[in-house]
């Protein structure tokens, strides 16, 4: 059975100026899947998908988030997907009650569902003990945890990840990664950068992005086929390399 | 509005949470109402005075006493010649100097008229003109005291009528400059920490990337601009009632017009306020470019508001872009109400205009934030 597409871009463009930031990207993106979305620094990662997330308007081309526009109708676009940013963006001064509490609120949860989702997500995080801590004096990996379950606090159809374990141990990253799966088996649509490779083995399909272009796109075992190494990482290598 | 309700609620913990900013919030209003109420005076006390006396008769010395009796100067020294005088108001020792001639006495009494030369420090020309006039008014009055004396003992014929105004102070009888300074830095306080605080707010949540976060989900514009801001307005009423409790207590201020009309009117008032301190936020990056603007502004708008120098002595077109300064009528309003007494119908105009301007302030602030680049 064919699974409907929840993300479509077709020639997605965004330039600054002269610089083409995203040039012209086309891809789709089907329910429940873990789509990677990689590329070098600077590649154009976060500006793809900051048209996605409705929070900057393409320069030219189109393309539908949850089968909303992200031009004229980014705000129902917002409604259905989570986001996480690479920079930590909760609040550090407010306690992880707190943070959960006010995004619930914000998103528009009833007082009832935020107090559900709030004894549920603190018992599954394990936070039972530092619940009532600022969220500032929590290591990094646990403001992650946090961070990526409060993304989904609304139950969005999508939850976009902005490079979600940079800088975290890999004990961290591992139960990370759970909580991605564990996601997705319930039919969220993860849409992922990283830098790791190792993580993009676990991606259902990868895009690679190089200078604002993707270059190749596929499951991660195809790739590996089709550029004849063993590891996703020499296949990104292959590819930054071809273009120097 | 459950919305509202959260931001509020999240704003508040963390204004209270931050130890930094209360008592930027609390404390320092206070100590600028009581520090700067006692420093911005106009008045000009305790002249230096020194005088050189080439006449040395009875005349020269009542009047050199008089002088001496006088609340306003100091008396420092006499000098036995011009130059030494000139030298000590040159290294400042002295700033009026008065020079009585030889045969003062033989000419007034022989003439009916003598010359008094007068020399004052007008650096700061103001208290130069405050001081000629005290000297004025001390010299006339000898005068006429004088003319008595002459009177008695010769002709009565030349009798000179005299017209002499006397003045009332209304609404300030006493002429207490701190009844005139007090409310105008009251308007000062409350109209800087909100302009500050709400300038910097959403800056700061833009610098650490919560703004990023808030704005991927769907709320809308209003509601999160409302529950930012309406913090800051309840923080801004509650400044301006702890500096009316403190304008009463520490300098006994009249309070002759309704406190609900002042309370009305800053509730507007606060609101252009707030909306020009979100502005600022929503067109600049980072915390110090707010700051600077925010000063910019505030230095541009305490100058021309009438607080300090009447706005009726500027030029015209410097009056003209006092039109267009929130505090000017802040400061009339306040001084108005407490010291004046005026009513609803009084404060009308300077209402519709301050409620324009909320408008339009907010308009733009709405506008101009975007939650798509």
């Amino acid at each position: 059975m064919k699974k409907e597409n929840v993300i479509e871009a077709n020639q997605l463009t965004k330039t600054f100026g002269d610089f083409t930031a995203v040039n012209a990207i086309s891809f789709e993106v089907k329910k429940g899947e873990i789509f990677g979305f990689l590329g070098a620094n600077g590649a154009g990662k976060t500006t793809a998908m900051k048209m996605l997330i409705g929070i900057s308007k393409p320069s030219s081309g189109t393309a539908k988030v949850a089968g909303f526009d992200v031009y004229s109708q980014t705000e129902s676009i917002k409604k259905n997907i989570g986001y996480m940013s690479q920079k930590f963006a909760l609040y550090d001064d407010l306690t992880v009650k707190e943070n959960i509490t006010f995004f619930g609120g914000i998103y528009g949860l009833s007082r009832k569902k935020i107090k559900e989702k709030r004894t549920q997500l603190i018992s599954e995080l394990g936070l039972e003990n530092i619940s009532n801590k600022l969220v500032g004096s929590l290591p990094l990996g646990w403001k992650q945890k946090l961070s990526f379950s409060v993304s989904l606090l609304h139950e969005p159809k999508i939850v976009f990840l902005d490079e979600p374990t940079g800088g975290v141990d890999p004990i961290t990253r591992r139960h990370f990664w759970e909580m991605i799966y564990k996601a997705a088996h319930q039919g969220t649509t993860i849409f992922v950068t990283t830098h790791y490779m190792d993580e993009a083995e676990y991606c259902d399909r990868v895009s690679i992005m190089v200078e604002g272009k993707i270059e190749a796109l596929d499951t991660p075992k195809k790739l590996k086929e089709q550029f004849k190494v063993e590891s996703m990482n020499d296949v990104f290598l292959k590819l930054a390399r071809n273009i120097e | 509005m459950k919305t509202i309700g959260y931001i509020i609620q999240k704003e508040f913990k963390q204004i209270f949470r931050n130890k930094g900013m209360l008592p930027i919030i609390f404390i320092l209003p206070i100590l600028q109402l009581v520090i700067l109420s006692n420093a911005a005076t106009y008045e000009v006390k305790n002249i230096k005075f020194a005088y050189i006396d080439y006449d040395h008769t009875s005349t020269s010395r009542a009047l050199i006493e008089r002088f001496n009796a006088s609340t306003y100067f100091n008396v420092m020294t006499d000098f036995p010649s011009q130059n030494k005088a000139s030298s000590a108001m040159l290294a400042g020792e002295v700033d009026v100097v008065l020079e009585i001639p030889n045969h003062f006495e033989r000419n007034l009494l022989k003439y009916k008229t003598t010359d008094l030369s007068i020399t004052i420090n007008a650096i700061d020309g103001a208290a130069a003109g405050v001081e000629s006039g005290y000297v004025n008014q001390i010299v006339q009055s000898f005068n006429k005291d004088v003319e008595m004396s002459i009177m008695n003992t010769s002709k009565k014929a030349i009798q000179p009528i005299t017209i002499e105004s006397i003045p009332s102070f209304w609404f300030n009888t006493t002429l207490n400059y701190k009844t005139f300074m007090v409310p105008g830095i009251l308007v000062l306080l409350v109209s800087m920490i909100t302009l500050f605080l709400s300038g910097m707010n959403i800056v700061r949540e833009k610098e650490i990337g919560t703004l990023e976060q808030i704005n991927v989900t769907p709320i809308r514009k209003s509601q999160f601009i409302i529950g930012k801001l309406f913090p800051f307005w309840i923080i801004g009423m509650g400044l301006l009632t702890v500096g009316l409790i403190l304008a009463k207590v520490i300098f006994n201020i009249p309070m002759l017009g309704s406190l609900a009309l002042l309370y009305l009117f800053t509730s507007i008032y606060l609101l252009v306020i707030l909306g020009m301190g979100l502005l600022i936020s929503n067109f600049t990056n980072t915390q110090q470019q707010a700051m600077f603007i925010a000063w910019f502004f505030t230095v541009i708008f305490i100058l021309m508001s009438g607080l300090f120098t009447p706005i009726e002595s500027m030029p015209k077109w410097a009056q003209l872009v006092t039109e267009f300064n929130p505090i000017k009528y802040f400061v009339e309003i306040v001084r108005m109400v407490l010291l004046k007494g005026s009513g609803f119908m009084d404060i009308l105009p300077q209402l519709w205009k301050t409620l324009l301007y909320a408008v339009i302030m907010n308009g733009l602030a709405v506008w101009s934030y975007k939650k798509v680049n």
